[in-house]
């Protein structure tokens, strides 16, 4: 809780946390034209740090070829991947990096119309976030004919979410912005062409849209100084767990995970979930893998876990969490996570065979590719991947089955 | 853009409105996809699903229904689509570029396998003790993937009370799959919207307002649901076993009525395609069941015509002779008790606009037991009424409190066509197999006219030969008395007949454009009573609503599936037979006459009609406390 209190002081990294002048990145952006912003995001290799990492440029591209009255740029702030907090210490130390990140965007795609999508937990930055807004339209950073461009107008509204954390998946998101039951749409069409009210509408998190002013003002090629050459930039971590020093820290992709481990004061590590409870997770043996979409992928959320924490306990909170969190809509996922816990239950109670076991992992493979949207898509993969990384630990069995009276 | 049909589909579900591609016209409209390495050429735009089935690959479907709006929630239709990181749902799959589909990888086997086996280890109870034994999508699936054991287990225990609530519809939720089918034609279909998904995750299931009771919400009985769910989560309130007994009870004189729509469509239970009438077959096997007498409910649809259509003449001269200004028109019909209720709860302010004849299932029972118990010299105490509807919302009305008119319960059962078939099969009858036979008397063989108050428009139609030829005196100007107008399925139809050269008695319509509306499914009904409200219904003078899509031959009792094809080939059935009747018009039945003559003395819309044979309804609202 320490990050809420510093209110006005402001942290300092290499890329995000860098050095930024409210008002600077709106005003190279309308300098430069469309196209040539379009060409650095492209340039610099941005992609989405909200979780799927899909190329911030190429989505952008897409909504601002469809042909529509109108269209929406969404800001998803609904943070709701458990261990993730790096969004609100952006929200809170640097509301304008986002902002203005959702008025570039609205200028690149051709939208008048910012929404962000608040994590309803989030709702005590409400008021100091609508007075920036106020003061960004002040600036006539927003509103009318934004810096003075002819027909430029953009304003941004803040709603807050209801506490589901599907509903950070961005379609169930715009289903929730529409007042509906906040459940993951089919795609194709995708939001890009057929979104909020069923126009061309960008979702994108609060970290991807916060990089936008820097790249625009100090170009892509900066930008990519940092990073690998498939993850370009840095990435926020929210560290939590087993450590000294948790909390939200900028470092380039590419940084190796026992490197983070250092930084952060984590001792006899034996674990780190990357990716928060839709994540793998990593053991020992494998902490000189780096952070980057092509390795160790991550919206944000690092947990360590030491020597002292029982695995299959880990798992199954877990699955107890999706158990509870998927939309409920799709069988895979709505049926397959209960199955799954079902599973590591009777692997707590010695009551299971091999062969079930295995049954398990092909269904959590099954969730992986028939589920409806990410969530169950991404489920089973602390199942698949504890069991198979900790099996030893999890399956230590007293000839029959594990003795869960001393563990 | 295309604008969404409704205001809550969600456009993305719909896949024929996807945005197309600017370049649609240069490449035809059309485009060329590999379906298993085939490769086949389909409009764009169409599902990966109905580009299957147009070239005979089958793929598995359970949440999918031709009626409703795509949901992609069972997963079951899944395939492979080359490039694609996961399967995709064929039934919501959109195709718009030259895609590679594969349709039965081991990966998209497997995970159909896993779905059945995930649905069966949460459905509770066997096959071989449910009513959807045989007719079951889950079971057929269950057979096609060839599920021998549970692989994850079956519950044991029903995991929600069954809620038997209602007269009409009974909700077994230990039974649902969550495909939403229920949901979707509540709210979409039928812009009720009694049903949603409630709760999250595992907690997830269909439920009503604050998980109330069926019976206490605005539900409108139309049984629609029951038609859509592919399982036995939802059934009717079945009342055979009561039949049975009075059947079986020597002391009590059993009476049944069937109606024109279960006829067209019962023999789909015996495993006849739609579109053949089993009129005569039903009447002997009926007969053979026990029942002491078979009855033509086409006899009070005349009747209906008659008292109906003299009502909307007198509400006519009350508003064109006497200039009463308080006279509501148009007249709306009252004999789809779904439509009465969904008015009751969604326009109470516009009740006096319904016409206060009673439905014919409901003047039926009225008739049977005072007139027919009279002639026939039996104690109207002893008289069971059976009525076979294709309805669910009958069973309702047969329930509501104001229809005691006779001083007995006017209807003491009212029965599906999926029950009919069943008692009758449990009687070792093969119905198609049957003679054929009449109605029994006093009231014979009725008109054409009321047989075809089974298609949405038929009303209308029929209302329209006898009122036409009562201001005129000629037959309604249209060739072999088949008004156009009325017939197909379009959602609303409107069309108008000029009265002309008018007999004495009706000089005051002469010149007068009859205009009228006939709608079907009470998401229509609910646009025609938009359009009221906003007066673009000024000038109407009668509107026919049916509450099921295609009037009563798609009612929520007919046999399952239902769908647009199943639908028009009932309808097929319906008109072929009623063009073969020797009369065709309700006022020219002679048991009609003979009733008004032995019996109502005193004409239609009089004082002893009043009384038996119309009604009054609640303002029930929207808000249930
Ligand atoms: C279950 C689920 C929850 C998600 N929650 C969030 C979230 O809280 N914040 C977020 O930015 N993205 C979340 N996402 C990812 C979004 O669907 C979407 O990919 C992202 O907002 C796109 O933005 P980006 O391209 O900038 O990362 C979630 C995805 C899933 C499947
Ligand atoms: S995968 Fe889970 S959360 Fe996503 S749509 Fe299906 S049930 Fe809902
Ligand atoms: S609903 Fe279908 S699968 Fe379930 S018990 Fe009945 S017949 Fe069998
Ligand atoms: S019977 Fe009709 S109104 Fe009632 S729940 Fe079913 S579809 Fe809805
Ligand atoms: S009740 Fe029937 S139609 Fe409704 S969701 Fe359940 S299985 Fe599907």
């Amino acid at each position: 809780m320490e990050i809420i209190l510093e209110k006005n002081k402001k942290r300092t990294g290499p890329v995000i946390f860098s050095k930024y002048n409210m008002g600077e990145g709106i005003k190279k952006a309308l300098e430069l034209g469309r196209e040539n912003l379009l060409f650095e995001i492209k340039g610099a290799g941005l992609k989405g740090r909200g979780g799927a990492g899909f190329p911030t440029a190429t989505k952008w591209m897409l909504s601002a070829a469809a042909n529509a009255e109108k269209k929406f740029v969404v800001c998803n702030a609904d943070e709701g991947e458990p261990g993730t907090f790096k969004d609100r210490v952006l929200l809170l130390e640097y509301p304008e990096l986002v902002f203005e990140g959702m008025v570039i965007a609205g200028y690149i795609i051709g939208a008048k119309t910012g929404i962000v999508y608040l994590r309803g937990e989030y709702e005590y930055l409400l008021e100091a976030l609508e007075e920036f807004l106020m003061k960004m339209r002040e600036e006539k950073l927003l509103g009318k004919n934004i810096l003075g461009k002819e027909a430029f107008d953009f304003d941004i509204s803040i709603r807050l979410g209801s506490g589901a954390y599907v509903c950070g998946e961005e379609t169930a998101l715009i289903e929730s912005l529409e007042g509906n039951r906040g459940e993951p749409r089919n795609r194709p069409p995708y939001p890009v062409n057929t979104g909020y009210l069923g126009y061309p509408t960008i979702v994108n998190n609060v970290e991807t849209l916060a990089s936008v002013p820097h790249i625009v003002t100090k170009g892509g090629e900066w930008f990519k100084k940092y990073g690998t050459d498939k993850s370009t930039g840095s990435k926020l971590f929210s560290v939590s767990g087993d450590c000294a020093k948790p909390g939200v820290y900028e470092l380039p992709w590419g940084t190796k995970i026992k490197e983070l481990l250092e930084l952060v004061g984590a001792k006899n590590t034996k674990a780190v979930q990357v990716g928060g409870a839709s994540g793998i997770c990593i053991p020992k043996t494998q902490f000189d893998r780096a952070f980057a979409y092509e390795d160790a992928a991550t919206g944000g959320s690092i947990m360590v876990f030491n020597e002292g924490r029982d695995m299959l306990k880990v798992l199954k909170n877990f699955l107890e969490f999706f158990v509870e969190e998927s939309c409920g809509q799709c069988t895979p996922c709505r049926v397959g996570n209960t199955k799954l816990l079902e599973g590591v239950e009777k692997i707590e109670r010695g009551e299971y065979t091999f062969a079930y076991i295995s049954n398990l992992k092909e269904l959590g493979h099954t969730m992986q590719v028939a589920s409806k949207c990410g969530l169950g898509q991404s489920s089973p993969n602390s199942f698949i991947s504890i069991l198979e990384n900790f099996k030893d630990e999890i399956f230590r069995t007293n000839g029959k089955g594990r003795n869960n009276g001393k563990a | 853009m295309v604008k969404r049909e409704n205001t809550r589909t969600p456009v993305s579900q719909q896949p024929h409105i996807v945005d197309k591609p600017a370049d649609t016209a240069t490449i035809g409209g059309t485009i060329s996809v590999e379906i298993n390495e085939k490769k086949v050429t389909v409009p764009l735009g169409t599902t990966i699903l109905e580009a299957c089935r147009q070239n005979q690959i089958h793929i598995p479907t359970l949440c999918h229904h031709p009626d409703l709006c795509i949901a992609g929630v069972c997963r079951i239709c899944v395939v492979d689509v080359e490039g694609m990181r996961t399967l995709q749902t064929a039934c919501s799959f959109p195709i718009t570029s030259p895609i590679k589909i594969r349709t039965s990888t081991p990966m998209v086997r497997k995970a159909r396998r896993h779905i059945i086996d995930l649905l069966l280890s949460e459905h509770y109870g066997e096959c071989y003790s449910c009513f959807r034994n045989g007719n079951c999508e889950l079971q057929s699936l269950a057979k096609e993937y060839g599920v021998d054991s549970y692989t994850f287990g079956h519950v044991e225990k029903p995991r929600y009370e069954v809620d038997n609530s209602s007269a009409s519809v009974i909700r077994d939720m230990s039974k649902c799959i969550l495909c939403k089918r229920c949901v979707r034609t509540c709210i979409d279909l039928q812009e009720v919207g009694v049903l949603e998904a409630i709760n999250r995750g595992h907690e997830t299931h269909i439920g009503t307002f604050l998980d109330k009771p069926l019976a206490d919400v605005i539900c409108i009985n139309c049984g629609q649901c029951i038609n859509r769910c592919p399982t036995a989560a939802l059934r009717a309130n079945d009342p055979s076993d009561e039949i049975w007994a009075a059947i079986d009870d020597p002391q009590k004189h059993v009476v049944i009525q069937t109606a024109p729509s279960p006829r067209a469509a019962i023999g789909e239970e015996f495993g006849v395609e739609p579109g053949h009438s089993f009129t005569g077959e039903l009447n002997t096997a009926l007969k053979r069941i026990g029942f002491d007498k078979v009855f033509d409910t086409n006899f009070t649809a005349d009747l209906t015509i008659i008292e109906e259509g003299t009502e909307l003449l007198n509400r006519l001269k009350k508003a064109i002779v006497e200039k009463d200004e308080s006279v509501k028109l148009p007249q709306f019909t009252s004999c789809s008790p779904g439509w009465v209720k969904f008015i009751e709860h969604f326009y109470p302010e516009y009740l006096d606009y319904l016409s206060t004849a009673k439905s014919p299932q409901q003047m039926f029972g009225a008739i049977t037991k005072t007139f027919y118990a009279k002639e026939a010299g039996v104690d109207p105490a002893d008289i069971v009424t059976v009525a076979l509807m294709p309805c669910a919302a009958k069973k309702f009305e047969c329930n509501r409190p104001e229809m005691n008119d006779s001083g007995f319960k006017d209807v003491d059962y009212g029965l599906t066509t999926r029950e009919m078939a069943k008692m009758i099969k449990e009687a070792g009858i093969h119905l198609p197999e049957m003679p054929k036979s009449n109605f029994d008397d006093p009231f014979g063989e009725a008109s054409g006219a009321g047989l075809i108050f089974g298609a949405t428009g038929g009303v209308m139609e029929a209302a329209l030969r006898t009122v036409y030829e009562l201001v005129t005196g000629r037959e309604v100007p249209f060739k072999n008395l088949v008004i156009e107008p009325c017939r197909g399925f379009e959602g609303i139809k409107q069309a108008s007949v000029k009265l002309e050269n008018c007999v004495e008695e009706y000089k005051f319509l002469e010149g007068v454009e009859v205009k009228f509306a006939v709608a079907h499914g009470t998401a229509n009904a609910k646009k025609v009573m938009e359009m009221l409200r906003k007066g673009e219904l000024v000038g109407y003078h009668f509107v026919e609503i049916m509450a099921c899509p295609g009037g009563c031959l798609g009612g929520g009792g007919q046999p399952i599936p239902t769908s647009a094809d199943i639908r028009k080939k009932r309808a097929e059935a319906i008109y072929a037979e009623e063009e073969s009747l020797p009369i065709r018009k309700s006022h020219e039945n002679p048991h009609v006459h003979y009733i008004y003559e032995k019996f109502l003395t005193e004409g239609p819309c009089s004082k002893l009609s009043h009384k038996l044979l119309h009604t009054h309804y609640t303002k029930r609202g929207k808000f249930i406390s």
